[in-house]
């Protein structure tokens, strides 16, 4: 029987390399650690964020569903789509939500005027806001197709820079995972950029410092 | 597949250098990407050690490629996905269309993916009847329009904002009145293509990086089609080159710093997809990933040329290059243009077939400088250009006008009388105060450039003039 594709190619790297020398260890002498302060760091990711067109608003978690309810004022949004499991203590009473359980159909994703998630980290250097479907954060449908994204994000949560952030969501590697950075965006004509395709159009941070 | 050898880059080089509005739209796209790029690279104190450290994960994944991939495998396959071996772009087309097939579909979307259109995977799905929907923005223009990528990064690049009204007016608005502003033609495209990804029922996919310890593909984007095409569809079938994989989770903290940056000049690009094999009740729950070699495998076996497989399909060396920055990226012929693109694709197709590319260089080396993990495409064009001449043999015109030549310099008086025949016979060589076009076999040397005149009096004669007259 002919040798099958997997065969042959394994084959063929094994001789490709057979000669070629061992490789030295790899370097990681990049910066593993940010040693800013927790002001600068946080300064620094809305810095970041409002630089890539996300809007941001600094607020309390006692705070949190006035924000909640005045971005939502300023969106003229009435209703929002939430992950099954977003504490109830962060949403206005004015809104209405439309809890993702059971599952919303697409068209009521499609047909929605926002969702509300939470995130599992921020990283501050590259403005960077990591979703795993962990708590609070849901499926990735829901904070895909509504074109308007709040993102809670909790002081707590937020690192300096990337390999931070990374060593944030090493530990459950098979999740599906999202990171963001600004509301979707193309420069493919003439190099124009504009905010907004086919992600959420808007995304809006709300970040949340510790009472 | 053909086995047609490419175009000849001068050649073709000299049709695009004539295309004003295709000069103009990448001389301000190249130099626009490239201060994005510097200003972004300029941020990070630490850039060198993370380009050392992209470039040492790289070798030692080459080094070890057997291994990465069958852990790769086995991971994909314990999270629930099913792994296809191809060994060039004709098993890979067949596997493919057969899965879509399998699923019944007359229609699948597409993520922006350089792999897929080095197979000829559209032109193969519409063999079987199936229409392929290119869903990044200037893919889906250079699509609609029936053209080729000129960049792989922006594709569209050599179109302007009026033709793609006016394209778009014709196909996806159906004849609706649009203006040419950005805003408006991109909203027209995110209502075409809600409605395909709505509908879609496969999504096929690149990817930018594959993790052998967890089976995680990675995809880089920045419009959001990429994620409704890993999200939405019931099947997802992604076609990656051998050497995209990588060894371990941790090593996304390097590569995640180094292609942003490198690529759009962004700190991050807006989305970043991670996922691995199937999710329940999240996402495709048939995942298909597809491994081409397609001739990688030669590329490794050559000690030189293997770093080229390092490659994480920035385009940093495209933007700084002085010879793609003026021709573009048809010239090339390939889907893999500028530097990479002119000691890739030789390599891939063999040297027989695109044995021009690694001329269409000035070594200049700022490509080396800008690439992130550290490829020294001089050197590998070097080394490309001594296998040419090598595999022509020693009766080739060029082997034997320089074994002339190196007659003519081993000697002073043979030099000194070559030296002044040649200032005797330059007249009818020279135009405008240079030579500009060499006779007979040496005119391919002048093709793209002047040689300077033979001056009157060469330094030898002159020392010795003035030796004379200090007598």
């Amino acid at each position: 029987m002919a040798e099958n594709a997997k065969n042959a190619i394994l084959r063929r790297i094994r001789a490709a390399v057979a000669a070629a020398p061992a490789t030295a260890p790899i370097p990681r002498d990049y910066a593993q650690r940010d040693t800013r302060d927790r002001g600068a760091i946080l300064a620094d990711l809305v810095d970041r964020l409002e630089d890539y067109k996300a809007r941001v608003t600094r607020t309390t978690l006692a705070r949190l569903p006035d924000a909640v309810a005045r971005v939502c004022g300023e969106l003229a949004i009435t209703t929002l789509v939430t992950p099954s499991d977003l504490p109830d203590l962060w949403l206005p009473t004015t809104i209405t939500l439309l809890r993702d359980d059971p599952p919303l159909s697409l068209a009521q994703l499609d047909g929605s005027e926002g969702v509300i998630t939470g995130c599992e980290v921020a990283i501050a250097q590259t403005g960077t806001i990591i979703l795993t479907c962990g708590v609070g954060q849901g499926r990735r449908l829901i904070s895909l197709v509504p074109d308007r994204h709040l993102c809670v994000v909790r002081a707590s949560q937020v690192v300096g820079i990337l390999p931070e952030g990374i060593a944030q969501i090493m530990d459950q590697p098979t999740r599906p995972m999202t990171l963001i950075a600004g509301p979707s965006a193309t420069s493919d004509i003439e190099l124009s950029r504009v905010e907004g395709v086919h992600g959420p159009r808007t995304l809006y941070v709300l970040l949340v410092e510790d009472d | 597949m053909s086995r047609k050898p490419l175009p000849m880059f001068p050649q073709a080089a000299k049709t695009a250098l004539t295309d004003m509005q295709l000069r103009r739209n990448l001389g301000k796209a190249t130099t626009t990407i490239r201060a994005k790029r510097g200003k972004v690279v300029g941020e990070m104190p630490d850039w060198e050690e993370l380009r050392a450290a992209g470039s040492a994960i790289k070798a030692t994944t080459m080094r070890h490629l057997d291994e990465y991939l069958t852990q790769l495998e086995a991971a994909v396959t314990q999270a629930g996905g099913q792994v296809h071996w191809a060994r060039d772009a004709a098993e890979a087309n067949d596997i493919i269309t057969r899965l879509v097939q399998a699923q019944g579909a007359t229609q699948v979307v597409k993520v922006k993916s350089l792999t897929t259109d080095e197979i000829h995977l559209n032109d193969a799905l519409a063999q079987v009847g199936v229409n392929a929907i290119e869903t990044d923005l200037a893919e889906l223009i250079i699509q609609l329009a029936g053209e080729r990528s000129s960049h792989i990064l922006v594709p569209a690049i050599h179109k302007n904002r009026s033709e793609i009204r006016d394209l778009f007016r014709r196909t996806i608005a159906r004849g609706e009145d649009l203006t040419d502003e950005p805003t408006m033609l991109a909203a027209v495209a995110r209502r075409y293509l809600r409605a395909q990804f709505l509908a879609a029922e496969v999504a096929i996919s690149g990817a930018n990086f594959a993790v052998a310890e967890t089976g995680t593909i990675c995809v880089l984007e920045s419009e959001g089609n990429g994620r409704m095409c890993l999200t939405l569809p019931k099947t997802l079938i992604t076609v990656m080159g051998i050497e995209k994989v990588i060894p371990t989770f941790r090593d996304f903290e390097v590569f995640l710093q180094l292609l942003p940056r490198s690529s759009t000049g962004e700190r991050m690009n807006p989305y970043t997809s991670l996922w691995t094999g199937v999710t329940p009740g999240d996402g495709p729950q048939n995942f298909h990933l597809v491994l081409l070699d397609n001739g990688r495998t030669n590329v490794l076996a050559d000690e030189v040329g293997r770093q080229t497989l390092h490659c994480i399909r920035c385009s940093a060396c495209l933007n700084i290059c002085p010879v793609y920055q003026r021709t573009g990226g048809h010239a090339y012929g390939s889907v893999y243009p500028g530097p990479i693109g002119a000691i890739l694709t030789p390599q891939l197709l063999g040297l027989d077939r695109a044995k021009t590319l690694p001329y269409a260089s000035t070594l200049c080396g700022a490509c080396y400088e800008v690439c992130p993990v550290k490829i020294n495409i001089p050197d590998v064009l070097l080394h490309l250009r001594g296998e040419i001449g090598a595999h022509a043999g020693p009766f080739n015109s060029e082997a034997m006008a320089m074994r002339q030549l190196a007659g003519i310099f081993a000697h002073p008086q043979r030099y000194e009388r070559a030296q002044r025949l040649a200032r005797r016979g330059q007249r009818l060589v020279q135009h405008d105060g240079v030579i500009d076009h060499l006779p007979g076999m040496l005119g391919g040397w002048t093709i793209a450039r002047d040689l300077p005149n033979i001056p009157q009096q060469s330094f030898r004669e002159w020392w010795r003039a003035r030796q004379k007259a200090a007598e």
